[in-house]
């Protein structure tokens, strides 16, 4: 195995905060590669020439003669809809016809498809999608249109100036002649790409800000649209892994004698994070697994419970840390403070656990390799499986479908050696090992899934904060422990800063109240607990604990929870108006019957702007969330209905999380199995949802992830509200 | 062999009679519409129509449904299905959709038996179905239009 250097996939770019400011700008010269997507293009060359910053329509969109306008799309659906907004963006430039728009993923190319904000990385994630794609797929669009109009001009012999287009068709209205894309495609192809491509005054939207439906709701309600486990290839066989029950343990010795009993077993393999069994049928492997007798070696695995790593966290957090963030002096602060809130607050593992189970399909060919894969991150996998098949990343193909689901599991950035496996390296190595001989799908069941690590960091959070003889806030000490995401992979020049990974503090460090007496220390610890971006990242637990404190303080100061927040929120505007409106819009002034409870919560990621509140109603230790008001501003909304959508699942993805779920180790031992013991949220549960959502001239800013953070902290504030008990602990228990 | 009657058409399959049908209709007969999720009828994805029927297909074996009428997403039919369809697309309840699969399954079913369930109803009737992505409101929503369609 070769060690393979992942930071030099991350050319030095700008952190994630910055490119959101200077995209346009950084948007990279085009190349145009030898994917010629438009049919029977033998004269790609003649394009060559473009200008900086201007993309080649022909590397985005196929336009057929049926007149359907395809989007290579650079981004893939896991559920938040991504596609669908490029291709609107496309459309409104284009002045395409909504019900001729189709969506393809593109192949791995990280020249072509690279994410803006990522750097030379083909990849989905990090809520980008909508805010990186902005200006490059509107311009893909306009140059297209553009190339359209000179194509008919010519033809037509008639100034450009003169044609008009308007859902697909081309006119020009004083000879009367007209054209559709379809008709003119051919043509279109052979112009020049354009060197100026000016935008549509947004007042000439037709489609941005609509409720346009997803490109995939037909696919998706008929069983038609394919994933990765969907997949078949001739003489394919299905593998299943024996993983090891403490992380961090490898194979000492295997028996494969009964498992090859089991009719369908075709050959048991080791590699190196477990031994595989491969069968003709799913089925089959599964059985083969269970009779599937493995001795492990243990000295180097994690053999402590979570009571233990937590009393470790706890020791850590009483020590000066590494310093994230001094602003003011909130030691100094806190000696003027005349009420004060000293706490503690633990955050559990917690597992994605999206629908469709990690899985993929390899086959090696004399050439390369091809992968059919839903994967977040094309440019790593094509790496990884370069790096294990000993092949160049040139050689590997991947073949993008629909994800069922991933909230960040399916970004995995995990690298070959690595004790604990994780899927598509175990998929490469597995065919390796058996020479390529045949196609192989690896599934990883709902148990390997769930007991398979790749968390969201458990975390500690220490915090002193107290208020002045006027109830402001004097001073807040935070200290916070977790285990680095980012550290020592591909991602490290982006979020890894004075020895800080920004994403154990975000939310913290970065909190837009003005908190002027604020110091944010964080430790990072060991384990061999592989840990990994769960949606919305750091601020999944960062957020509960701001808005806890929050809350408390407010509670110490006698204020309203709202308007002490709006106070910290005066420099703030778009911010605080976010507060407001979800404020308004729950009622926030009328009181609630005894046993209800009403909790705000707000919090800014992605630099998507998100309030919640939440009532809740509790009878003993039960707590029902009855009503979740959500208000959001993420710039321009592309398209409300999926931005609605956004929040909706937002809540109903943490809300098992904030009420129930946790990844707990007993000696090593993950606790749970499925779906029984970690059970996501269900129909019963789901509250009321209402989203509203600021009117904005602001670019589009991330809603996959911005959901999230708000959701816990607004229940717990909320049940504080019915009930006068700080809850500080997730899940929440009363 | 076993026969099985798989969207209106009989097929014989070579397969242990133990086999769970998940593994039946998705490796033996390629309908891969209906999904896998957690193989312990934890979370619906695998929801099949087992003579009119909801049922797990992860957990019911292939040997429990020979010779009876299966139905999956790939043959849904009829005024029910077709409302349960539309009203799901008109909405655009899906977000990865990985589970939808089974959860319309589960709404035809519901909707067969409860022209217009309530939602007490529509709990009890989904509550088996798991979307990780949260759909629930929608699905809420969509279960009645649907019921208003076929009204």
């Amino acid at each position: 195995m070769h060690p393979i250097n992942f930071n030099k996939l991350a050319a030095p770019t700008p952190s994630r905060r910055e490119f959101l400011i200077g995209a346009a700008a950084t948007a990279g010269v085009f190349v145009l590669g030898a994917y010629i997507p438009f049919p029977k293009r033998a004269f790609a060359q003649e394009n060559s020439g473009m200008a900086k910053g201007i993309y080649d329509p022909n590397v985005f969109l196929k336009i057929g003669t049926d007149n359907t306008v395809t989007l290579l799309s650079k981004h893939f659906d896991m559920g938040q809809g991504a596609p669908t907004g490029l291709a609107t963006l496309v459309a409104e430039e284009l002045e395409a016809d909504w019900s001729s728009m189709r969506i393809e993923f593109a192949p791995n190319n990280a020249k072509l498809y690279n994410n803006l904000a990522f750097g030379p990385v083909m990849g989905t994630g990090g809520s980008t999608s909508t805010t990186e794609a902005w200006e490059q797929m509107r311009q893909v669009g306009a140059a297209a249109r553009m190339m359209f109009v000179t194509a008919a001009a010519k033809q037509w012999q008639v100034p450009a100036a003169d044609i008009t287009v308007r859902k697909g068709v081309l006119r020009h209205a004083a000879s009367g002649k007209t054209a559709t894309f379809g008709e003119l495609a051919d043509a279109a192809m052979r112009v020049p790409v354009p060197t100026d491509v000016p935008l549509k005054d947004p007042k000439a939207w037709t489609l941005i800000g609509t409720k346009l439906p997803r490109l995939d709701s037909l696919d998706k309600t008929t069983g038609k649209a394919v994933y990765a486990l969907d997949i078949r290839r001739p003489g394919m066989l299905t593998a299943v892994i024996k993983h090891p029950e403490l992380f961090g343990a490898r194979v000492a010795s295997f028996d494969p004698t009964e498992t090859m009993k089991i009719v369908g077993v075709v050959d048991v393999v080791q590699i190196p994070t477990g031994v595989a069994v491969l069968a003709k049928d799913t089925w089959s492997a599964i059985r083969g697994r269970n009779m599937l007798k493995v001795t492990w070696e243990t000295s180097q695995a994690e053999t402590r419970s979570t009571t233990d790593i937590f009393d470790e966290y706890r020791a850590l957090a009483g020590k000066p840390g590494v310093q994230a963030l001094r602003r003011g002096d909130a030691t100094a602060g806190l000696k003027h403070a005349v009420k004060t809130v000293e706490a503690e607050f633990t955050m559990p593992y917690l597992t994605h656990a999206p629908m469709e189970p990690l899985n993929a399909t390899l086959e090696l060919r004399s050439d390369g390799a091809e992968m059919w894969s839903g994967c977040q991150l094309k440019t790593l996998d094509e790496a990884t499986l370069a790096n294990i098949l000993e092949l160049k990343p040139e050689q590997i193909k991947i073949h993008t479908l629909y994800g069922g689901g991933s909230f960040g599991r399916r970004g995995s950035f995990s690298q070959p050696g690595n004790p604990v496996g994780d899927w598509i390296i175990e998929l490469a190595e597995i065919v390796k090992t058996i020479k390529g001989r045949a196609p192989v799908h690896l599934l990883w069941t709902r148990e390997d899934d769930i007991k398979g690590g790749f968390y969201r960091p458990m975390a500690l959070h220490k915090v002193t904060a107290g208020i002045d003889a006027k109830g402001h806030i004097a001073g807040w000490q935070h200290a916070t422990v977790s285990k680095s995401i980012i550290m020592g992979t591909a991602f490290e020049p982006m979020a890894v800063k004075d020895g800080v990974d920004a994403t154990a503090v975000e939310g913290i460090a970065d909190t837009p109240y003005a908190i002027n007496a604020l110091s944010v220390d964080w430790h990072n610890v060991k384990t061999p607990v592989p840990v990994l971006w769960m949606r919305s990242v750091g601020h999944s637990h960062t957020a509960f604990v701001m808005e806890t404190i929050l809350d408390d303080l407010a509670h110490l100061a006698k204020k309203d929870p709202l308007n002490f927040r709006l106070d910290l929120l005066a420099q703030q505007p778009r911010d605080a108006a976010v507060v407001k409106l979800a404020a308004e819009k729950s009622g926030w002034t009328y009181a609630l019957p005894n046993g209800h409870g009403r909790g705000l919560a707000y919090h800014r990621s992605f630099n998507t702007r998100v309030a919640m509140v939440a009532e809740v109603s509790v009878k003993g230790k039960a707590i029902t969330v009855d009503r979740i008001v959500a208000a959001v501003d993420c710039g321009i909304a592309v398209n409300p209905d999926v931005i609605e959508a956004q929040i909706q699942g937002a809540i109903g993805f943490t809300l098992s999380a904030v009420l129930r779920n946790q990844i707990t180790l007993n000696k090593g031992v993950v606790e749970q199995n499925n779906f029984y013991d970690y059970e996501p949220t269900r129909m019963p549960e789901m509250p009321k949802v209402e989203v509203h959502i600021v009117k904005s001239a602001e670019r589009p800013t991330g809603i996959g992830e911005p959901g999230v953070p708000p959701v816990a902290p607004s229940i717990g504030n909320a049940i504080f509200a019915a009930t006068g008990k700080r809850l500080r602990h997730l899940p929440l228990t009363l | 062999m076993i026969t099985l009657k798989v969207n209106g058409t009989s097929q014989e399959l070579d397969v242990n009679p133990d086999m769970p049908l998940l593994w039946a209709l998705r490796d033996t007969l390629n309908l891969t519409g209906t999904k896998f999720g957690c193989g312990v009828a934890q979370c619906g994805a695998c929801t099949v129509h087992v003579d009119g029927q909801a049922v797990r297909s992860c957990t019911i074996t292939v040997g429990q449904v020979a010779g009876r009428t299966i139905t999956t997403i790939e043959g849904l039919s009829g005024k029910v299905a077709d409302a349960v369809t539309k009203a799901w697309q008109q909405l655009d309840v899906v977000q990865c959709g990985y589970c939808q699969s089974g959860q319309i399954m589960s709404a035809i079913k519901l909707l067969t038996i409860n022209k217009k369930p309530t939602n007490k109803e529509i709990d009890a009737g989904m509550g088996g179905n798991i979307c990780r992505c949260g759909t629930y409101v929608r699905i809420r929503q969509a279960i009645h239009e649907a019921a208003k369609t076929l009204a």
